[in-house]
């Protein structure tokens, strides 16, 4: 396997608990070299504590951890040749934005000319030039996460760490941050593990999602592997905006399928009575129970078969209204049982399933 | 109503200047007038004697010792109890704060049955020819017990406040102990420190009770300013006593001062460091 | 071990730190607390019953609980009316009056001890006002809860001040729109809130009034069964070297001032439950 050459961390077999809470249970990862990798999971899924064992702010149970090709299970923290960027940011209030980034080099008794140049270096690659004097406190949200990636990663470090990086700051701005994030991780070329609850930053960032749940690795691969084909049942409830179905053989097109499923949005296509029906032959009958416009989209709730489910409409259709009578096709669902989730489509495509994503 | 409440806030306030004007002010300006009621060369002569300037001498030994130990414990205990988590912290701190609760003539009194003549350490101590009880060794010991807790109590709780977050990253970019502490930590609790140093003077320097009981009141040895003041007082030499007490009141107004500018600063710190979050 | 480390922390140190800690600890407090026990296992139940029963003992512990019961409870009152008044209310010399207030932790008890003697007897100047009335306060009991108020008096004002401060201004607003007077806002909507600041407030001064020496000695005139306080019992046995008796009478006087602080942990956890709505 060539991958397994490639893999510059690894997990391999790595438990932990805290009292009776299993926090790791059986970690397994391999993360390339390069790489921007997001560890995805709802709070209380273990991906903290993974970020932890990295760094050394934790200890494994068993298990081994590799970076760079060396076990680092019992290397100091300080020696692992990790940069982190803390959830708080952690920057040091009483210093200024120089002396924060300049701190690391300090205590690896660099040059004074090479601290100088490396800093305002930094300082230039992070966009916060003229900002030198100032203290943490004068500076905004934004501002302060450039200083802590800054920081993180002014001794290069071999790999960078960090920690919910966009808790912190308000939506508006995290959008543009994450841009500016992932720019700058391709430019600096630093192997990186951003730990998040946010599917949709996990989804823009990342070039691999490693995806968690009650301690465990649910599922590893791509954003649009891990979006498109979920493998386990939370795989597929966590990712989107889901409605969970319970007997979904009720539904058109998917007769012979037993058990539960999840839908997407996306995969509902909503047409109002006098609307031309693609598959005349596989809509089922639904009522709307609620309208929320969203600005750019229009979400309804539908009643459909005793269930309740989410749809999207584009704000140029025509206006559904609550209590209106609609005809629903479903491309598509994930089916679920205890272990594992697989895709399903509408047997209206048997034969020709080019049209799904 | 409006009227009727300014009443009451007017009563209020004059209730409170009432009561404290005569509970404070009126001891301290007692206190300075009786000191010079002879005039001032009787002052400076009640000052100036040889005895009680041996008690100054051995006030400020007191207290600077006092300082150093408690400050030293203090920082080292704070850093224990807010930076690691450790099982038994609770008790530890339980411990620190005991002796607040205790008083100064018991402090006194554990100390005399740890070092004094019932003690299974007296054989070895003279032996060695250490003398505690009795001797400055014991006031030094009984003055830290009762200051014990002054410091730790004041910077705990900015250091607790602050987390540890900070001190993480330093320690992750490879910075030791003595560095962490002296530019990451110390910056959060120089004025709390500070507060807490101010207060431990005051009290050391002040001790009456514990130190009363192991001094053993050997004029020119072992008497410290109160005790000089209550030897004094005792021979009916007033303006001697009200003399030294002046010197106390003073100091007593210099510290309530620096208390007063330290809290200040100590606020506005905080007040920087919550616009950070 | 009882103290074992629960993870191992990234901060450096802790070995330093803790064993610093641990070895100035025992040697100031550990080991003489231990003396203390030590010394009072070796004494006999029923002479140690025997001595802290005593006539004059018992005597001693009514003078010391009623003065400082009394003392406390005055500060209780002026602490609050005081704390009311910093935190409400603006007036000149308002930064004078809060900077004042730690005053008795600052003065040498032993001077306020003779100042206050000498401003309260029959011709000092306050005792002068006081003695038209017949009443005498220096040399009696009246003298020595006032030496005990003036060590009291900043427990209750700093402990209760900065609840006071936290109390929302609109939060009384919306009482007095719903039409309760101002006493009843006090009594109904504000001291709930500062009730358990009052009694840590209180509890705090009361045993530190317990044990005060310094200021008391001067003012008490000290005659046995009636101005005599348990601190200074103590020291007269210790004078005469009688160390188990003073033993004796410093064992119960812990053993109270560990029951005043159990008090007040078990209210004050108390209502915190309440606040947090645990129940």
């Amino acid at each position: 396997m060539s991958e397994k050459k490639e893999s510059y961390v690894e997990l391999k077999n790595v438990n932990k608990s805290f009292g009776g809470f299993e926090a790791s249970k059986d970690i397994n990862i391999n993360i390339k070299k390069g790489h921007l990798v997001a560890l995805l999971g709802p709070s209380g899924s273990g991906k903290t504590t993974i970020l932890k064992m990295l760094a050394g702010l934790e200890n494994a149970d068993s298990g081994d951890i590799y970076i760079a090709g060396t076990r680092v299970n019992d290397v100091k923290p300080k020696d692992r040749g990790i940069g982190l960027v803390f959830q708080s940011y952690a920057l040091f209030r009483y210093k200024t934005v120089y002396e924060n980034i300049a701190f690391g080099l300090k205590i690896e008794k660099r040059d004074k000319n090479y601290i100088k140049k490396r800093v305002n270096e930094l300082i230039e690659l992070v966009g916060l030039k003229g900002m030198e004097k100032r203290y943490p406190r004068q500076l905004s949200g934004g501002q302060r996460q450039r200083v802590a990636f800054a920081r993180a990663i002014a001794t290069q470090p071999q790999l960078l760490l960090l920690d919910e990086p966009f808790a912190a700051i308000d939506t508006k701005v995290r959008k543009e941050l994450r841009g500016w994030l992932r720019e700058l991780i391709n430019e600096v070329g630093i192997t990186s593990i951003v730990v998040t609850h946010d599917q949709e930053e996990a989804l823009e960032l990342a070039d691999e999602i490693i995806l968690t749940n009650h301690g465990k690795v649910e599922q590893t691969g791509t954003p649009s592997d891990i979006y498109n084909n979920p493998k386990t049942p939370f795989a597929a409830a966590f990712l989107g905006d889901n409605s969970v179905i319970e007997n979904i053989s009720e539904f058109k097109g998917f007769e012979g399928i037993p058990g539960k499923a999840v839908i997407r949005p996306e995969f509902v296509n909503v047409y109002a009575q006098d609307e031309s029906i693609e598959h005349a032959a596989s809509v089922d009958d639904a009522v709307v129970s609620k309208v929320v416009f969203k600005g750019n989209i229009i979400e309804l709730k539908l009643n459909i078969k005793g269930s309740e489910i989410t749809a999207y409409r584009n704000v140029g259709q025509k206006q559904v209204i609550q209590g209106e009578n609609v005809k629903v096709f479903i491309r598509k669902v994930f089916e679920i049982d205890d272990t594992k989730a697989s895709s399903r489509e509408n047997s209206i495509y048997s034969g020709n399933d080019s049209i799904v994503i | 109503m409006q009227k009727e409440n300014k009443i009451i806030k007017w009563l209020l306030i004059t209730l409170c200047a009432v009561f404290l004007t005569v509970m404070l002010i009126l001891p301290l300006i007692y206190v300075v007038t009786t000191a010079f009621r002879d005039g001032v060369s009787a002052f400076l002569k009640a000052v100036g004697d040889k005895y009680a300037v041996k008690s100054i001498l051995l006030t400020l030994k007191v207290t600077v010792i006092t300082v150093i130990v408690n400050t030293f414990f203090g920082i080292f205990a704070a850093w224990t109890i807010t930076k690691y988590r450790f099982k038994g912290k609770k008790i530890i701190s339980a411990l620190i704060d005991l002796p607040l609760t205790i008083s100064p003539v018991i402090a006194g009194l554990i100390f005399l049955l740890t070092f004094g003549r019932n003690s299974f350490l007296y054989p070895y101590l003279t032996k060695m020819g250490i003398k505690i009880i009795f001797a400055v060794p014991g006031i030094v010991l009984a003055t830290i017990f009762v200051t014990f807790p002054f410091i730790s109590r004041e910077i705990i709780p900015v250091m607790t406040a602050a987390g540890t977050d900070e001190e993480e990253a330093a320690a992750l970019m490879g910075a030791g102990f003595f560095k962490i502490f002296t530019q990451v930590t110390l910056p959060h609790i120089k004025w709390a420190l500070l507060y807490g140093i101010v207060l431990c003077s005051a009290r050391a320097m002040g001790e009456f009770g514990a130190v009363s009981v192991i001094s053993g009141h050997l004029r020119g040895k072992t008497n410290t300013m109160p005790l000089h003041i209550e030897v004094t007082y005792q021979a009916f030499d007033f303006t001697g006593a009200f003399a030294m007490s002046s010197i106390l009141v003073v100091m007593a107004l210099i510290i309530l001062i620096t208390r007063n500018i330290l809290e200040y600063y100590g606020k506005k710190s905080e007040e920087e460091s919550v616009k950070d979050e | 071990m009882r103290f074992t480390r629960k993870n191992k922390s990234v901060i450096p140190g802790f070995g330093l730190s803790f064993g610093i800690t641990m070895a100035i600890l025992g040697f100031i407090v550990i080991i003489p607390l231990c003396s203390l026990v030590v010394y009072s296992s070796k004494m006999s139940f029923a002479g140690f019953i025997e001595t802290v029963t005593k006539p004059r003992m018992l005597a001693s512990y009514r003078v010391s609980f009623t003065t400082a019961f009394y003392a406390s409870f005055v500060n209780l009152v002026m602490g609050t009316v005081l704390a009311w008044v910093l935190v409400r209310y603006d007036f000149p010399f308002k930064r004078f009056m809060d900077g004042i207030i730690e005053l008795p932790f600052a003065l040498p008890t032993a001077v306020a001890g003779i100042a206050l003697t000498h401003l309260t007897v029959s011709d000092g100047w306050v005792g002068r006002l006081f003695a038209h009335f017949g009443i005498k306060i220096a040399y009696t009991r009246l003298g020595i809860t006032t030496a005990l108020i003036f060590i009291g008096i900043p427990f209750v004002v700093r402990s209760v001040q900065p609840v006071l401060e936290k109390i929302d201004k609109e939060y009384e607003q919306a009482a007095q729109m719903l039409g309760a007077s101002g006493a009843q806002t006090f009594f109904k909507v504000i001291l709930p809130e500062i009730v358990p600041s009052l009694v840590a407030g209180f509890t705090m001064a009361f045993a530190r009034c317990l044990g005060e020496y310094g200021s008391v000695v001067f003012i008490a005139g000290n005659t046995p069964y009636e101005t005599e306080i348990t601190p200074l019992l103590i020291m007269s046995k210790l004078q005469e070297y009688d160390y188990a008796s003073a033993t004796s009478i410093a064992l119960v006087m812990l053993v109270a001032a560990f029951l005043i602080l159990l008090i007040n942990a078990v209210i004050q956890s108390r209502s915190s439950k309440i606040i947090s709505g645990i129940g």
